[in-house]
């Protein structure tokens, strides 16, 4: 990413709050401030950046603005006279002002309205992304491998559901803000997931973001530094990003956490990670994103794999499980405990998960199941569990990676 | 989460729709289409040319063979597909439940693969 890409990026949760305080009309204003971003791409590079680039975007999505409303409010008028009613002279507004727009950081608001719960989780990434984040649909569009028509029908959607369900920009009230916060931290993680998990060489576009949930949730935590778990996302991403580097092979192949080369793992975005959440959890109110945020620590702290602080761990999931009723955690819970204690008493953990509707078909947990028996020197279980394992993924790396592990026990 | 809905037809299936049902599936497609692209989940869609015109290529030996029809003597064929981004799999359940086709014969519902992987 450049230079004035990143500025860019910066300015546009303000240039959008800055519009949307002064006109309304979020929907509008949105599409109005993504033509001035796409102006200031075309002509900064040339005519070099302006002197207050904020200013400069401000006027030009203002003036953009003004005509997607002028022409809005002609089309209503052409309705309105047609059922014979008068036109109401609604448009009067002067341009907000460039150089002080109220000092103010409307970032929060903005997120919550973007993950409103009137819309879908697909939706909810696409548009934080966009209004947000400032990025283009086109860019969009490629890290999640759809046309961009299809992208941008995503965004206007998400944009009418926002308008449908009424609502408008302010923060949402006191008693929704806590589960309100939690799905924008959600919709932050999920766009960390899709880049992290995204296997290096086949699509660059969204290993681009990581970069980006992160910048995002520092934003967050700069406008909220004594929420807990805003830090303790924020040091989950930077823990889990720091691996990034020895996650896969040369080829896209999936490196297992214990056989993965440390000395690629990236030491500042792990000392920074374990700082954030030793802090978070011992001042503030404890939450899933710490606990998961420390299990990573524990990980990035191990010089080798067999240096590990199991039992740590275990505990750790046990916090984890008390706070989230989650089968996955149950299963990441089952490993630790079988590295800490054996995998017998791992692989009794994964019995209640096999009357559990959520996980059953879950290639996660044939995986998992795999991995223990393979420990305790049933191979041919681990073998037929890692072949059905990899018939149930849908994720080609990981069905090449128990492919193999399922090849090497023949 | 992509997912390929896959509709299932045959020769007398087809054959044993009146005109109006016939100008029902159609519209009901254009119909879902069109909610599909609105809603932006759309990835793509089409209609296939009836198996009469299928060729069925296969290499042995470097020696390419090219012959008239469908690859599997089934009774079924594939008549079309919609690529479509669903939150999951039930999701995408619905939306084949609602194609005529469903109704005449089936349509198969099958998670599309992606190169995104955790490692273990």
């Amino acid at each position: 990413m450049s230079d004035f890409e990143l500025l860019l990026r910066e300015e546009t949760p303000q240039v959008l709050s800055a519009l949307v305080r002064h006109y309304g009309h979020f929907d509008l204003a949105e599409e109005a401030v993504q033509e001035a971003l796409l102006a200031a791409a075309q002509q900064w590079p040339t005519e070099g950046v302006p002197d207050n680039p904020r200013g400069w975007l401000i006027r030009v999505g203002s003036r953009r603005l003004t005509d997607l409303l002028r022409s809005e409010s002609a089309r209503r008028r052409r309705e309105e006279n047609a059922a014979n009613l008068a036109a109401p002279e609604e448009f009067v507004a002067s341009a907000p002002d460039v150089d002080d727009p109220g000092g103010r950081d409307d970032t929060l608001t903005l997120l919550f309205l973007c993950c409103h719960p009137a819309v879908s989780a697909a939706s909810q990434i696409a548009l934080t992304l966009r209004a947000v984040g400032g990025l283009t649909t086109a860019q969009i569009a490629a890290a999640f491998l759809v046309p961009e028509a299809t992208m941008a029908q995503r965004i206007s959607r998400a944009k009418r559901s926002i308008k449908q369900a009424g609502s408008t920009f302010e923060m949402p009230p006191e008693a929704e803000r806590d589960a309100r916060m939690g799905a924008v931290l959600h919709v932050l993680y999920l766009i960390f997931n899709e880049g992290y998990t995204a296997s290096s060489g086949t699509s660059l576009h969204s290993a681009e973001l990581t970069t980006e949930a992160i910048r995002l949730v520092r934003g967050v935590r700069r406008l909220l530094p004594d929420d807990g778990e805003v830090a303790g996302l924020l040091a989950l991403m930077l823990l889990t990003d720091a691996r990034r580097p020895a996650r896969t092979d040369p080829d896209g192949g999936l490196v297992p956490l214990a056989e993965q080369d440390r000395s690629k793992w990236n030491k500042d975005a792990i000392v920074e990670g374990e700082a954030l959440v030793t802090d978070a959890l011992s001042r503030t109110q404890l939450g899933p994103y710490q606990v998961q945020a420390a299990i990573a620590a524990v990980h990035g702290t191990a010089e080798r794999a067999e240096d590990t602080d199991w039992p740590q761990i275990v505990a750790l999931y046990q916090v984890l499980e008390q706070l989230s009723d989650n089968p996955m955690v149950t299963l990441n819970h089952a490993v630790a405990v079988a590295m800490a204690t054996g995998p017998k008493e791992g692989l009794a953990l994964l019995e209640p998960l096999e009357s559990d509707q959520r996980i059953t078909e879950h290639h996660r947990l044939e995986a998992v199941r795999a991995h223990l028996l393979e420990m305790s020197g049933d191979l041919d279980g681990a073998r037929a569990s890692y072949l059905q394992a990899a018939r149930r993924t849908t994720s080609i790396p990981e069905r090449n990676y128990l492919q193999s592990k399922a090849d090497r026990l023949s | 989460m992509k997912y390929m809905l896959l509709i299932y037809s045959n020769a007398e299936s087809w054959a044993g729709l009146s005109a109006e049902q016939r100008e029902g599936l159609a519209r009901s497609h254009e119909e879902l289409a069109k909610e599909l692209t609105e809603q932006g989940m759309l990835v793509s869609s089409a209609g296939l040319a009836d198996p009469i015109t299928t060729r069925t290529v296969s290499v042995r030996d470097d020696a390419r063979t090219t012959t008239d029809g469908p690859y599997a003597e089934a009774k079924e064929h594939l008549a079309g597909f919609y690529l479509v981004e669903c939150d999951n799999i039930d999701q995408a359940i619905d939306y084949a439940a609602r194609m005529p086709d469903a109704k005449y014969l089936a349509v198969e519902v099958r998670p599309v693969m992606d190169s995104s992987g955790l490692e273990m």
